[in-house]
């Protein structure tokens, strides 16, 4: 909507998040979150507790089944084509990338853009060769996503988050099943984007990841939420989740537990 | 956007009906294939609707991303068939054109052929036949298409993304489909009345081609031309509006697919064969 800094990016009042394959099955209950521009938030929480529901809900992909919930001002209840400029201000990293098989992987970068500012494939094709670049994509342009390996689809679905220039971004899961070397480039790369990246005007972006581990995301300058028991239940900073005396918190710290004898 | 999918299918959850376990007593199970079958109709109508708006709204949007994909559909439901087309005139007219030409010659009614071959093949036979090959050979690739694409994520990726799939994934089809009918269905017609005097002549059957074109050209009106155009466009757009319904509706499981793809086909079978009584009525009417 506007570019006042005081307008939350996401802003929750009393949400309910219905699961994404079945509208009728509530996952999270009365969610109050807010999330203020340039904010980098870690939501935390084991499998099936309603993480990738929660943050296409925030994507604004589906309505909440109960409360309020505004994106960048705009109640997401009255999202609809009047919307899209809104919508097109969301980046969104799925888990696994969702890649498009039929197209190779600058193809897919390339999608966004030329739908949304009409261009012919050639007109995107300099902006999609420097995303590729700058996510060591290069080599694999002309590929299509079936005949690469899931961490690079990965950095394929992020480059096509970030063509549109996005003001904020949510991420699935993005570091579940990669190895050192590829959790440390997301890792250094998000951070960088949440400290304004010059390729992306500069300014920080607003960050929204999942996780079912919370170790690789210690970061004192992140703020972190748990999702259990059908409950978004926000932690504060790492140092307060350091400090948090719950089980689940301890299980995603990977924290050894007694065993009763 | 995100409304479009959403509002055809909120309308219509009935795989809760088809998960349910079997009713014991058989009105029951009447009675549940009859709500089905309204369910059905009501989600296919809904699609189409919401299809044809986007068809008149969006013609304009994203030229540079749609067209080419338009073209690709025509390429696919159109050109890519021609051979088979080809085969299937040839057939066509040995079965149907050659024997009623020997047939009618040999009862001295060779003065009916014209009003006979315009009834068999031009209003009849071949819009039919070809609805249905297209049906087989593209309808079920884009059942599976769909069904795979949504399994795999890629209708919510292209949410996310701001772009319609209705405008994206189905307009190209629907299009392709429409226009790729209408050609193939000419050619057809075309091919079979050629081949058919052609058997006819190996068959020593006492007619020129002269006389053989211009009994046919006589027989055929201006209202032919017109309702075998919107005949087949017809046949085109709804035999992509039910396998695309089929590939969109609901989150399918990948194992769920190749049944959604059979379900597809009867129901694009059955919505062809409508149309076709419908359009047998108009012409019964004029």
């Amino acid at each position: 909507m506007s570019e006042n800094p005081n307008i939350p990016a996401i802003e929750m009042r009393g949400v309910n998040v219905a699961a994404m394959r079945d509208a009728s099955f509530i996952v999270v209950e009365d969610v109050n979150w807010s999330v203020a521009a340039g904010e980098f938030w870690v939501i935390a929480g084991q499998e099936h507790s309603g993480k990738s529901d929660l943050l296409m809900l925030a994507a604004g992909l589906m309505p909440p089944a109960n409360g309020s919930y505004k994106l960048l001002g705009t109640d997401t209840k009255d999202f609809g084509e009047a919307e899209l400029a809104e919508q097109q201000r969301v980046g969104f990293v799925f888990q696994g990338g969702n890649l498009f098989n039929q197209l190779t992987i600058a193809e897919n970068v390339a999608l966004p853009l030329c739908y949304q500012k009409n261009l012919a494939p050639d007109e995107a094709a300099p902006e999609a060769k420097a995303l590729l670049a700058l996510m060591d994509l290069a080599p694999l342009a002309d590929v299509t996503p079936a005949n690469v390996a899931a961490n690079w689809r990965q950095r394929a679905a992020l480059a096509r988050a970030l063509i549109l220039k996005p003001e904020i971004l949510l991420l699935d899961n993005p570091l579940a099943g990669f190895g050192a070397r590829h959790s440390h480039w997301w890792l250094r790369f998000l951070d960088q984007l949440s400290r304004g990246h010059g390729r992306f005007g500069g300014k920080p972006m607003t960050i929204v990841v999942t996780a079912d581990d919370l170790r690789p995301w210690q970061n004192a300058r992140r703020k972190f939420a748990l999702l259990r028991d059908k409950k978004f239940i926000p932690l504060g900073s790492w140092n307060e989740v350091e400090t948090v005396n719950d089980p689940v918190v301890k299980e995603l710290l990977a924290v050894p537990v007694e065993l009763a004898s | 956007m995100r409304g479009n999918l959403a509002k055809a299918f909120e309308l219509t959850n009935t795989q809760v009906f088809r998960r349910a376990a079997l009713p014991k007593s058989c009105t029951d199970l009447l009675g549940r294939k009859l709500f089905l079958f309204l369910l059905t109709v009501q989600g296919l109508g809904a699609f189409a609707l919401i299809t044809l708006g986007v068809v008149l709204r969006k013609s304009g949007v994203a030229k540079n991303v749609i067209r080419p994909r338009i073209r690709q559909e025509i390429a696919r439901a159109g050109v890519a068939l021609l051979p088979m087309f080809f085969f299937v005139a040839l057939a066509l007219g040995f079965l149907v054109v050659g024997q009623t030409v020997s047939a009618l010659a040999k009862v001295g009614a060779i003065n009916y052929l014209g009003s006979t071959m315009v009834i068999v093949v031009v209003r009849e036979l071949g819009p039919l036949l070809a609805a249905m090959l297209v049906l087989a050979r593209v309808g079920t690739a884009n059942v599976i298409e769909l069904g795979t694409a949504r399994a795999m994520g890629e209708v919510e990726a292209l949410e996310a993304l701001g772009i319609d799939p209705v405008h994206y994934l189905i307009m190209p089809r629907v299009i392709g489909m429409a226009l790729g009918v209408f050609a193939l269905t000419v050619y057809l017609i075309i091919g079979a009345l050629g081949s058919g005097y052609l058997f006819a002549f190996l068959q020593d059957v006492p007619l020129t081609p002269g006389d053989y074109f211009k009994q046919i050209v006589e027989s055929l009106g201006w209202l032919d031309f017109a309702l075998l155009a919107l005949k087949t466009i017809a046949f085109g757009f709804f035999i992509a509006i039910v396998t695309c319904y089929h590939g969109l509706a609901q989150p399918l499981r990948l194992e769920e697919v190749s049944r959604v793809a059979v379900r597809a086909v009867t129901q694009g079978v059955i919505v062809c064969v409508l149309i076709d009584a419908l359009f047998i009525v108009l012409y019964l009417l004029t």
